[in-house]
């Protein structure tokens, strides 16, 4: 359809150049070119939350982005967060607090809450509440969610 | 380690925290082709031309098809049996001369990406003549089978209800109505079908709930053998009934997988999903109930219509069934009857949602409730005490059937689950505190439900269980797991019965090939059923490793002991034992007749088979209560409190419990609240985004309290399960209706779900 572009940018640590459709957006690109599935896609109305990346240490809705935006910049998906240990107190947490149901929302909170706890180890309980209802969850009720999150914020406070 | 009854972490849990997960879009090869409906703008049109030639012209466009490609198909059959006097309401593949709502599928387009296919259905001409669609479907009486767009009557009841009613102390008749909604579950739905030449099989991924029933629907709609189709779950990211329905997009994918060579990917977007995907509720009621002037209620008079859409779903009256059949709940009644008018109209068919007919019926009948104390002055609360169906009347008949199966509450002991309740989540003082509340001028209330439902069942669940060399055990279902837990719920049970850790425990799921026959997950069923039958298979494992252990050890199989995962003698259980995974080794065919061991060469090795029949399901039960403050000024109403109270026969997991009771009663505060599938008067969605379908977010919902208790364990089965999937749901918009009621200190105000803060706030505008 349209022209082909280049694009660089960091993945997961890693220094990463693709060529990229200008309308493909990030969830596309990640899911289809770049086979990590574990950002998923509820939506692509930018309302459900549940393909949440980092990108330059924010919480973004990689289906509201396009891949082109990401030149020059840093992307974190759950697949480089599971690899690099970083979000073990969450994935233990969310696994204590039977947080997953059918886990397709999963990925979206964990890195949503990963962004949280790395600018604010010292976020408050009030903060993550109000942070969780950033996604939607269809399973849980959201009550362990909550909990789980709480729970690794206090881990990795203590950590630290 | 004991298993059953703990609340141990869900085995199912880590790759979906780690991003492994194999949910249907993450399965595509490079060389699948994508799919792409055509669906129409129009609510109600006569066709005149669906030209495809556009599409065919872009690059990359494999095929396009409208009706007259597709050569004879079959409309969508029904899976429960339904023919004859249903014919004429199954949905066409492709609409041909008519097309009947928004988003009926009218051509679809193979292309070799998503984006090229979207493109390429954009291109599709599609020409048509307006015709006035038919919305709200009460235009005439309800129950008035002459009426066009009635496709049946339902119909359940006993007892004479008009004479009592006539000679009841009194009488109250309200209208209520249930919004239509959808089970949204987070991962829109997809399917993958894959033709394999090589062995001239057809491979489907992505219809989930009933894989065995899904694939024998499929054989018939594409005329080819059941057992040249294979239907494989993998990961599902929800269901609540929606998902695995078979439609038009589920037989198209297969067709073009068979006709295309090429294996070709169906994935829904969102949009697509809100007009496409099964809906539900959208039940309108009439009721009477009878009362005595004590409070006993003596007779139960309803007629419901339910707003169908435009086809049958496979489930076909199903959802009118059950509404008849469970609309008593759990009162003691001399008379009852229930009338249901299932009613065509111009809108998305509708189908199963978690709750399916008891949301709405409970709905109706707490309300009834509410009103009958309301108008004797009396506690509502204690009017459902004096009339709940007493344990000693167990098992209680209904009066009703469902389909052919007579509704007989198989235990419960209501009465118990009340007080205990009371107890736990201290009501009284709960109740007082709100009152208090209130009388300082705050809008707050209280409000309960108590509710029946039903679980399991039938037959065609069955399992089969075959220790390895190591010791694993692998247990083969027909279940399907949709984000339950099946997997750590079977694994628990079986762990138990052989002794090893429930970790070693691997349960197959939702594969066709694995099994010849399984009822898969829908109706709370596989707790209750794949449950009991793995029981079964794992108690004849036991036995035959026994049976293999005596004749190695030399002791009588009486006198030996299973024990972490090893055989002893009962005497000795100190000494060194026989590992479970020995004795399998030398029942492989191979060794057990050169070791002269018991065997049968019907069931080679440590394995061991067990179905299950019930003739009746069993019926869980609870109560849902709310503390709810309303906002008078903008109409919103805030869920404080939300409590579920449930008993469940036997929790295998007490965890897996709570979550299903809580991630279940959040929908229902959707139901409740938010949610509606509004249309306008020409049938055009009014939702088509998450945006004007208001799911629950987190900062709207409370952690919800709850009570699991296992006082009445079902007699049906060994170990007295029954289901816990429908509990958390069935009565939260019937104790949030009554707590809004009590807030706004109008008794009856609320009849029509959701309770939207613009309806909420004409509710108050009508007040003062």
């Amino acid at each position: 359809m349209s022209q082909i572009r280049p694009l660089s940018f960091r993945l997961n640590g890693v220094d990463t150049s693709v060529t990229v459709e200008p309308r493909r957006t990030v969830a596309e690109m990640l899911r289809s070119d770049l086979r990590l599935s574990g950002t998923t896609v509820g939506c692509e109305q930018g309302s459900c939350g549940s393909c949440t990346v980092i990108v330059d240490g924010e919480p973004v809705r990689a289906c509201t982005l396009f891949a082109v935006q990401l030149e020059g910049r840093e992307l974190r998906t759950i697949e480089g967060l599971a690899r690099d240990g970083s979000i073990q107190a969450l994935q233990e947490a969310f696994v204590e607090e039977d947080a997953v149901q059918c886990g397709f929302c999963t990925s979206g909170f964990l890195v949503l809450a990963a962004a949280a706890l790395e600018s604010d180890p010292f976020i408050e309980d009030e903060a993550i509440d109000a942070l969780v209802s950033a996604n939607l969850c269809r399973c849980t009720g959201y009550g362990p969610i909550r909990r789980a999150v709480r729970k690794a914020a206090k881990t990795t406070r203590r950590a630290t | 380690m004991r298993h059953l009854g703990r609340p141990l972490p869900r085995l199912e849990a880590s790759p979906l925290v780690s991003g492994r997960g194999l949910f249907t879009g993450s399965m595509q090869a490079g060389d699948h082709l994508a799919m792409r409906l055509v669906r129409s703008p129009f609510a109600h049109a006569r066709v005149t031309s669906v030209d495809v030639s556009g599409a065919l012209a872009l690059p990359g466009v494999v095929a396009a098809w409208s009706w007259s490609d597709l050569g004879d198909l079959p409309p969508i059959s029904y899976r429960t049996g339904d023919t004859g006097r249903l014919d004429g309401f199954r949905q066409p593949v492709l609409a041909s001369d008519l097309v009947r709502y928004v988003g009926e599928p009218i051509a679809v387009v193979f292309a070799e990406d998503p984006a090229t296919a979207e493109d390429a259905a954009d291109q599709v001409d599609f020409r048509a003549e307006l015709l006035d669609a038919f919305i709200h479907p009460v235009t005439s009486a309800l129950g008035g089978s002459s009426d066009h767009a009635t496709v049946a009557l339902v119909e359940q009841g006993f007892g004479d209800v008009e004479h009592a009613i006539a000679s009841a102390d009194i009488v109250v008749e309200l209208e209520l109505e249930v919004g239509r909604q959808a089970a949204m579950p987070l991962e829109p739905r997809g399917l993958i079908a894959r033709w394999d030449g090589a062995r001239n099989l057809l491979e489907i991924t992505g219809a989930a709930k009933i894989p065995h029933i899904d694939r024998d629907l499929l054989a018939d709609q594409i005329g080819r053998p059941a057992s040249r189709i294979v239907l494989a779950e993998g990961h599902v990211g929800g269901g609540f009934g929606a998902r695995g329905e078979i439609g038009p997009e589920d037989v198209l994918a297969c067709l073009g997988a068979l006709r295309l060579g090429r294996p070709v990917a169906w994935l829904e977007d969102r949009r697509e999903h809100m007009t496409a995907a099964p809906q539900a509720r959208g039940q309108r009621h009439i009721a009477r109930v009878a009362a005595q002037d004590d409070g006993r209620l003596v007779a139960m008079d309803v007629t419901f219509m339910i707003d169908q859409g435009a086809y049958l779903r496979p489930d076909g009256l199903r959802i009118a069934e059950l509404t008849a059949a469970m609309l008593q709940g759990p009162y003691r009644l001399d008379a009852f009857r229930a009338l249901g008018d299932v009613r065509l109209t111009n809108k998305t068919p509708a189908g199963p949602y978690r709750g399916a007919g008891r949301v709405e019926g409970t709905f109706v009948r707490e309300r009834l409730v509410d009103a009958v104390a309301d108008r004797l002055g009396l506690d509502p609360v204690a009017v459902r005490r004096r009339n709940l169906v007493a344990a000693e009347e167990m098992p209680a008949a209904r009066g009703v059937t469902l389909g052919e199966v007579p509704v007989v509450y198989d235990s419960g002991d209501y009465a118990l689950l009340l007080k205990r309740a009371e107890q736990t989540f201290a009501l009284e003082r709960l109740r007082k505190r709100t009152r208090t509340r209130r009388s300082k001028g705050e809008a707050v209330g209280f409000g309960l439900a108590f509710f029946v439902d039903r679980s399991g069942g039938g037959s065609g669940d069955g399992v089969r269980i075959s220790v390895d060399d190591t010791g694993t055990v692998e247990v083969v279902t027909g279940a399907a797991d949709l984000g339950q837990g099946l997997e750590t719920a079977v694994a628990q049970i079986v762990a138990d019965i052989l002794a090893v850790p429930y970790t070693d425990v691997r349960v197959v799921h939702g594969r066709t090939d694995a099994i010849g026959f399984g009822q898969g997950a829908e109706a709370s069923r596989s707790t209750v059923m794949t449950g009991t039958a793995a029981q079964q298979a794992a108690e004849k494992v036991r036995e035959k490793a026994l049976a293999a252990a005596a004749a190695l050890i030399g002791v009588s199989a009486d006198r030996l002991m299973l024990d972490e995962g090893e055989v002893r003698p009962i005497e000795h259980s100190d000494a060194p034992g026989l590992p479970i995974g020995a004795i399998a080794h030398a029942l492989r065919p191979d060794r057990a007749a050169a070791l002269a061991l018991p065997h049968s060469p019907d069931s080679a090795g440590l394995s061991a088979e067990a179905w299950v029949s019930l003739d009746s399901p069993t019926y869980p039960y609870g109560l849902a209560a709310a503390v709810v403050a309303v906002d008078e000024e903008t109409g919103a109403a805030t869920v404080e409190r939300f409590f579920v109270a449930a008993d469940v026969g036997n929790a295998v997991n007490p965890k897996l419990v709570e979550s299903q009771l809580a991630g279940g009663a959040v929908q229902g505060i959707g139901g409740a609240l938010s949610e509606e599938l509004l249309f306008t008067a020409t049938g055009e969605p009014v939702a088509i985004s998450f945006a004007d379908y208001a799911l629950p977010t987190a900062d709207q919902v409370p952690d919800i309290e709850c009570l699991i208790t296992d006082d009445a364990p079902s007699p049906l089965t060994p170990l007295g399960l029954k289901g816990a999937g429908e509990l958390g749901i069935n009565g939260a918009g019937a104790a949030i209706a009554a707590a809004i009621d009590e807030a706004i200190g109008t008794p009856g105000a609320v009849t029509h779900l959701p309770v939207t803060p613009a309806r909420l706030r004409a509710v108050l505008r009508g007040v003062s």
